[in-house]
């Protein structure tokens, strides 16, 4: 991809080669763009494009994916965001939808939690977007992909019948349906989605997959190439970053998706550790409360306690020693010897404060990947009790936290819309008594934070603000024939415009 | 069981390393024929040694290396990580980034603490011959969809020496799946969800996947005599209440009266299941024939633990390896 500091000079296409660029309305992004494009709507597509993503973040969290709701929203975001496809000129937003891509593919790959996201959503977007795909561009967008789906004979198909049936996602399907569709047989590591959630009949190494359901094996495939793609994108990266035009919004542009990661404070050695018990029921979140009881409790946690607790500790300010120390006098009264604490869990304690090992700094984990990540099984506390609990035992829970009755169903409701985080944004209301929380939760140390804040009344701790703001109106962005002066306008448009996608992010 | 010595370990090690350790077979199964390049030589190997000395990244040039290195070490347990791309013993040389995993059997790791909440006669560590059954089923259920479902061919359970089992399948195939896929296959496998806090962890659908049919299918082969008979798990009050807990309230009462009747769990368990399948309660809509599996699978299906399978490093206990507790 070319950039041009002054105007572009687009290349104008005739309709039919236009046509032929983009066939489909959805593509696997296998090649890259390879016009030149100003610096200006290089910028513009890409902060468009985060919004975009953002957005199907969002409506991923607070709404099941699939429901009528979350259908009607996303689509009336993509609409407003210019992604739509259902426009008279179709190849204007195709392009738009392939540039894009590519450019946040330079800002995404950079490490292994960026990658992930980008990834996610992407898929999220994909899978919208096959989903009002009518069922004929199915199968011509099919065909004249990469993939090669070999449907089964007739025969084979009716030996399989009821098997398929059983398996098969769709609580409706009959004989007759059946019948009509075709099947695939494919290897089963390519069916990943599908038999993860034995969602497909498996036989001897094959899944079998009815046309309906393909789009899961298209995801699978789209994730497997966009995750090579990045890698491979990584590692050119460094070229593309020496460029002084785009380092800043790139940079810019995955900073502002991880928000605060709660890592490094400045507050460290301000707990002390006789404070964490009161700490714990008034300023903790419902899962690190857990954690703790359940640790004072048993003088013991498994792995995923000591991981999701550990690390929130070190959020909230305790130093590596502070650590070793509480670890170890809990264990300790488990009558378990000092010396096996030595050997055994000191380690893997210096190691998650990043003093072993390739000394990677571990930060605290955010409410989603304590949500999506390691469920709980038996013998484990850790995990969201919004989502992993029993409504039953969550509600004796908030019961012997004093929660109102009315507060207590609240949230019973709110967990059952699989809003966990609203949940427990809901408990910290109840909690703390105040009416709105004024903030919108997305990790167990922002909770700790903002309830440090209300009770003590100080401003002393976060470094970004994280209140929302009244978004403001984007200004318009000049063009300049001279691309010195371009390139200054353009530094100075950035500014404004990145104050725009700081403030769409906290709303 | 005969209690043994701890002391006398190092000993009975010396001697096993020299005489009963089979090396010529150990190798030839980790060197798979010599196909594919240093595939053995970029092996890691972890010992465990006297005094929890725990070292990693151990790699060997060929059998006599791998037997002369364990003689002379005695480890009390030994680990199989997964083949690199640079011989583990060097991956110091190697630079960063560039030492990686690639290729590893995939292993499963059965543990009979995971079923604590469902067996009577012991917990933790201990096993005996009432609750061993649960391994078996484990195995059975696991052989048959590794073998029909996935058509995976090469597959060795063994004893882990203390209380579980462990599975390696080691296809050329499988040693090269993702750690996506492999966390998809325990996916696949799993039916039992939730921890402490969770009371019912089977919840079934009206549409029974072939995979949960066959597993049923072969858990009712062993309910009778493991359930009802060795855990007596309808015996008491005390433990019948627990299986009420997985059935709609509103047959509770119900079923604590006429428990109070039966003399036995066998009789119990039909009554329970008569009463799950009459008329008036499969109305609600909260009863049905899939109930009394969702009991039978909670109580008996295999519990695996992800973070063993989905790993491409994980390191797991060698066959052959005695279990330094145990010493079996």
């Amino acid at each position: 991809m070319q950039f041009s500091g002054g105007n572009r000079r687009r290349l104008r296409l005739g309709g039919d080669q236009r046509n032929a660029c983009y066939p489909h309305s959805l593509q696997f992004y296998l090649e890259p763009p390879s016009e030149n494009i100003s610096l200006i709507e290089f910028e513009s597509l890409a902060i468009d494009r985060v919004k975009l993503l953002k957005t199907v973040e969002n409506l991923g969290v607070s709404h099941v994916k699939g429901t009528e709701q979350y259908q009607s929203k996303l689509e009336a975001e993509i609409r407003r965001l210019k992604f739509s496809f259902r426009v008279k000129n179709e190849y204007e937003r195709r392009r738009r939808d392939h540039i894009s891509h590519f450019i946040l593919r330079l800002a995404y790959c950079q490490s292994e939690d960026l990658r992930r996201w980008f990834i996610q959503q992407e898929m999220d977007l994909l899978r919208f977007r096959f989903s009002i795909l009518p069922k004929d561009k199915i199968q011509s967008f099919l065909k004249d992909s990469h993939l090669h789906f070999e449907a089964i004979s007739y025969e084979e198909r009716s030996l399989r019948e009821h098997e398929i049936i059983a398996s098969s996602t769709s609580s409706s399907a009959s004989k007759s349906e059946l019948e009509l569709e075709s099947v695939y047989k494919i290897p089963f590591a390519d069916a990943l989605d599908l038999f993860r959630g034995r969602k497909v009949y498996l036989e001897d190494g094959f899944a079998y997959v009815p046309l309906k359901d393909i789009v899961a094996i298209v995801l699978n495939e789209f994730r497997a190439k966009l995750s090579k793609a990045l890698a491979l994108t990584a590692r050119s990266l460094p070229a593309v970053q020496s460029d002084e035009r785009l380092q800043p919004l790139l940079n810019h542009l995955s900073h502002s998706y991880t928000g605060q990661d709660y890592s490094t404070q400045g507050n460290a050695g301000k707990i002390s550790l006789d404070q964490i018990d009161s700490l714990s029921t008034k300023s903790f979140p419902p899962c690190m409360r857990q954690l703790h009881k359940a640790l004072r409790e048993n003088h013991h946690l498994r792995h995923g306690g000591r991981m999701q607790y550990g690390l929130f500790l070190k959020g909230i300010g305790l130093t590596l020693e502070q650590a070793l120390q509480f670890w170890k006098q809990e264990f300790i009264r488990g009558k378990m010897d000092p010396d096996k604490f030595d050997k055994g869990y000191s380690y893997n304690i210096r190691h998650s404060f990043g003093k072993e090992g390739k000394r990677t700094d571990y930060t605290p984990f955010s409410c989603m990947k304590i949500i999506l990540t390691n469920p709980p099984g038996q013998g484990d506390y850790h995990g969201c009790p919004f989502r992993h609990s029993d409504p039953e035992l969550l509600k004796q829970k908030l019961q012997s936290y004093k929660i109102s009755p009315d507060g207590i169903s609240q949230i019973l409701d709110l967990v059952k819309g699989t809003h966990y985080q609203v949940a427990c944004q809901k408990y910290f209301e109840m909690t703390h008594n105040v009416d709105d929380c004024g903030f919108s939760l997305s990790h167990p140390n922002q909770f700790f934070f903002e309830s440090q804040r209300i009770l003590t009344g100080s401003k002393d701790i976060r470094k970004e603000s994280i209140q929302p703001e009244a978004p403001q109106p984007k200004p318009s962005v000049q063009k300049n024939k001279d691309a010195s002066s371009a390139l200054a306008s353009l530094n100075s448009s950035l500014e404004v415009d990145m104050e725009g996608l700081e403030d769409y992010f906290n709303e | 069981m005969e209690t043994f010595d701890p002391a006398e370990l190092p000993e009975l090690l010396k001697l096993y390393y020299r005489r009963l350790f089979p090396y010529a077979q150990y190798y030839r199964w980790l060197n798979y024929g010599g196909v594919t390049k240093n595939y053995f030589q970029h092996r890691e190997f972890s010992f465990t040694l006297k005094d929890d000395i725990y070292i990693r990244y151990q790699s060997f040039n060929n059998q006599s290396d791998l037997e002369k290195e364990m003689q002379k070490m005695n480890p009390y347990k030994i680990d199989i990580g997964a083949v690199y791309s640079h011989r583990p013993n060097q991956h110091n040389t190697v630079k960063l980034g560039a030492f990686q995993a690639q290729e590893k059997e995939l292993v499963f790791d059965i543990d009979m603490t995971d079923y604590d909440d469902v067996r009577r006669c012991c917990s933790s560590a201990d096993i005996c011959s009432k609750c061993w059954t649960l391994m078996t089923m484990a195995i059975r259920i696991i052989d048959r969809a590794l073998k029909e479902d996935f058509g995976f061919k090469h597959r060795l359970w063994v004893y882990s020496g203390r209380r579980g089992v462990h599975c390696w399948v080691c296809d050329e195939s499988v040693r090269k799946l993702s750690s996506a896929v492999r966390s998809g296959i325990v996916e696949y496998l799993s039916l039992v969800k939730g921890g402490q806090d969770v009371k019912k962890k089977v919840h079934l659908s009206e549409k029974i996947h072939p995979f949960v049919r066959k597993s049923i299918n072969i858990i009712k082969k062993y309910f009778e005599d493991y359930a009802l008979v060795d855990q007596d798990i309808l015996e008491n009050k005390e433990s019948w209440d627990k299986i009420l807990a997985l059935v709609p309230e509103t047959i509770h009462e119900k079923l604590q009266q006429n428990f109070q009747k039966h003399h036995n769990s066998l009789q119990r368990w039909e009554y329970l299941k008569k009463t799950i399948s009459s008329q008036d309660n499969t109305k609600n809509d909260k009863c049905g024939p899939w109930l009394e599996w969702e009991i039978m699978l909670q109580y008996c299906f295999p519990r695996l633990d992800i973070n063993v399978s989905k790993g491409i490093n994980h390191l797991l206990k060698s066959p052959f390896s005695v279990h330094p507790k145990t010493e079996k």
